[in-house]
C-alpha cells in the first residue's frame, strides 16, 4: 500500500465510487483516486474489522497479467522472493528491487497456472512498476495491465468466511492463507477467491471485472448482515496494517530502504539471481547499518511518519516511519529505522515530538498477538 | 453539522464564546469530524498569556496531528479537566463537554475579526 496522494484535479474513480459517497463515507485523494477514508469512524471500523466483518474497496490497486512460456523467468529475474516454488493456486509476497539496493514497489505474486501470472501491486506504483517489469521483459513475455477493469474486494474479520461461504460453492475453508482459487461467486465466473489480506484479521479478497462490482457488494452486505458487517476506509486499513507491523509502501519502504534493513529478508532468497541480489547478499554478509523496528510508546505521545528518534544522550539515530494509536491495544505505537546497534528488543528509544523527547522501547512485530 | 449562531469561529475550526472579560474555547463540529477519533488533547499553557493566532496546545487524533489556535489574544485560566480523562467528549460534544481551555481576554475588541457562524459555514462550505 501506498501513502502517496496525488493531484485531485484529474482523479480517478473506482467502480464503487458513488456507493461510498451514498454511503457517507469521508473521501481523500489517494493514489489519484477518490477514495473513502473512513465511514463511521476510524475505531469503529477497525475494530469491527478485529471483532467481526468489514470491507474494503481496495480498487485502485493494480492488476497485471503475465502470460508465457517464460513467465516464471521474467519473474524470477525481477522479483527477490523465489516464486519457482509456487504452484497453481498459490501466492506470495515479494518486491521488486530497483537496482540500486532500494524496492520499486511491494507486490503479491499469484500462479494462475505455469505460464500464467497476476502481479498485485500497489495503486500509487502502478506506472512505475509496469515501466520496470516492461525494461526487463526481454523474454517475450505477454503484458496486460488489467488494473482499470478490474475490481477488489477485500473482506475481513473473523465472520469473513461465514460471510462469503453463503455466495459460493467454492469450499472456502480449504483454501489455506496465501492461496486463492478462481471460480463463480454470487453467480459471477472467474472470481479470484484470495485468502489474503492487509489487516491480520483473515479473510479474503476478491477480485473480479468492474461490471459486477455493485452487485457483489450488495450480496456481501446482505450475506453480513447478521454479522453487522460495516464498510471500511483506508485510515483502519492503515491502524490495522501497523498492528501487525506489515509495511506501508511510501512510508516504511520506498526506493532508499532496503528489503534486509525493512526485515523482508524472508521473501529475499539468494538461491536464485535477480536484480541486486549481488548488493543484497554483500549487505547479509556485512550487516545492515539500519533496521525497521517496531517500538511502543512509554510516555505519552503519538509517533508519527518523519519524527526524528534519538538515544538517551540526544543523538539522532533514526526516523518515525508509521504510527498511530492502536484501537486494538490501545497504546501508541510506531515502526521506524534506526541504526542497528539500537534495534535490540526492549532498547529504550526517544521520539522527538514537538521538540519534546518522549520516552519509547523497541518491541516484536507484530504488535498484536494471536 | 452544528454551528450554534451565539458562537464565534476561527477559519483554523476554534470556537470562542465570550462570557464578560472571559471566553471558552473549543474546536469546531467540522474539525473534531476532520479529526475523527481524538485520543489526547496536550495543552501545557496554563497560565501563560498567548498572543492570537498563537498555538496554545495541539490535539491528537488516531489518523492525524493538529494544533489549537487561540482566537483572541488571552491567558489561559483553566484546561477543561474531564477531557484528559475522556478526549472522546470533544468528538460527541465539541460546543458542551467537549470545550478545552477558558481564558481571560486580553482585548475584547479583537473578536471583531472573528467569523459569525454563517461566515464560517461558508467558509467550510456547509
Amino acid at each position: 500500500m501506498s501513502a502517496e496522494v496525488q493531484d485531485s484535479t484529474q482523479i480517478k474513480t473506482t467502480a464503487l465510487t458513488s456507493k461510498h459517497i451514498s454511503l457517507g463515507a469521508k473521501m481523500v485523494p489517494f493514489a489519484g483516486y477518490n477514495m473513502p477514508v473512513s465511514y463511521s469512524g476510524l475505531n469503529d471500523e477497525h475494530l469491527t474489522v478485529r471483532n467481526a466483518v468489514g470491507v474494503f474497496d481496495v480498487s485502485h490497486m493494480g492488476e497485471f497479467i503475465l502470460k508465457g512460456d517464460k513467465a516464471l523467468d521474467l519473474i524470477q529475474s525481477v522479483t527477490s522472493n523465489d516464486a519457482s516454488v509456487l504452484v497453481d493456486g498459490k501466492a506470495q509476497y515479494s518486491c521488486l528491487p530497483n537496482g540500486k539496493g532500494g524496492i520499486v514497489d511491494d507486490l503479491i505474486v499469484y500462479r494462475i497456472d505455469a505460464k500464467t501470472y497476476l502481479l498485485v501491486v500497489n495503486a500509487s506504483n502502478i506506472q512505475k512498476d509496469w515501466d520496470w517489469i516492461s525494461k526487463h521483459n526481454t523474454y517475450g513475455v505477454d503484458m496486460k495491465d488489467i488494473s482499470e477493469r478490474t475490481s477488489l474486494l477485500a473482506v475481513q474479520g473473523p465472520n469473513a468466511m461465514a460471510t462469503l461461504q453463503k455466495l459460493t460453492d467454492i469450499k472456502l475453508s480449504e483454501i489455506p492463507y496465501y492461496a486463492f482459487k478462481k471460480g463463480t461467486f454470487n453467480g459471477v465466473e472467474n472470481v479470484v477467491v484470495s485468502n489474503t489480506g492487509y489487516t491480520g484479521a483473515g479473510g479474503f479478497e476478491l477480485y473480479f471485472d468492474n461490471e459486477h462490482a455493485e452487485k457483489m457488494w450488495d450480496a456481501i452486505f446482505k450475506a453480513g448482515a447478521e454479522f453487522g458487517i460495516k464498510p471500511i476506509g483506508l485510515g483502519a486499513r492503515d491502524t490495522l496494517r501497523l498492528e501487525m507491523g506489515f509495511c506501508l509502501y511510501g512510508n516504511d519502504i520506498d526506493d532508499t530502504t532496503s528489503p534486509l534493513e525493512a526485515g523482508l529478508g524472508w521473501i529475499t532468497k539468494f538461491t536464485k539471481e535477480f536484480t541486486d541480489k549481488a548488493v543484497l547478499e554483500k549487505q547479509k554478509l556485512e550487516g545492515v547499518k539500519n533496521k525497521l523496528v517496531g517500538f511502543e510508546m512509554i510516555d505519552r505521545g503519538i509517533p508519527r511518519h518523519d519524527y526524528i528518534i534519538t538515544d538517551a544522550n540526544n543523538k539522532k539515530i533514526g526516523k518515525v516511519t508509521s504510527g498511530t494509536q492502536s484501537p486494538s491495544l490501545n497504546k501508541a505505537i510506531g515502526m521506524g529505522y534506526v541504526e542497528a546497534a539500537h534495534a535490540k528488543l526492549d532498547t529504550e528509544i526517544f521520539i522527538q515530538i514537538r521538540d519534546k523527547a518522549i520516552k519509547a522501547k523497541v518491541v516484536k512485530i507484530p504488535f498484536l498477538k494471536k | 453539522m452544528n454551528y450554534p449562531n451565539n458562537l464565534l469561529y476561527t477559519k483554523d475550526h476554534e470556537w470562542i464564546k465570550l462570557e464578560g472579560t472571559e471566553a471558552i474555547i473549543g474546536i469546531t463540529d467540522f474539525a473534531q469530524k476532520e479529526l475523527g477519533d481524538i485520543v489526547y488533547l496536550d495543552i501545557n499553557t496554563l497560565n501563560e498569556t498567548i498572543d492570537k493566532e498563537q498555538v496554545f496546545g495541539t490535539v491528537e487524533a488516531v489518523k492525524t496531528v493538529s494544533d489549537l489556535f487561540i482566537p483572541v489574544k488571552g491567558t489561559v485560566l483553566e484546561i477543561n479537566s474531564k477531557i484528559n480523562d475522556n478526549p472522546e467528549l470533544v468528538n460527541k460534544d465539541p460546543y458542551g463537554e467537549g470545550w478545552i481551555v477558558r481564558i481571560k481576554v486580553a482585548n475584547p475588541d479583537e473578536v471583531s475579526h472573528l467569523l459569525n457562524a454563517e461566515s464560517y459555514k461558508e467558509l467550510i462550505g456547509a
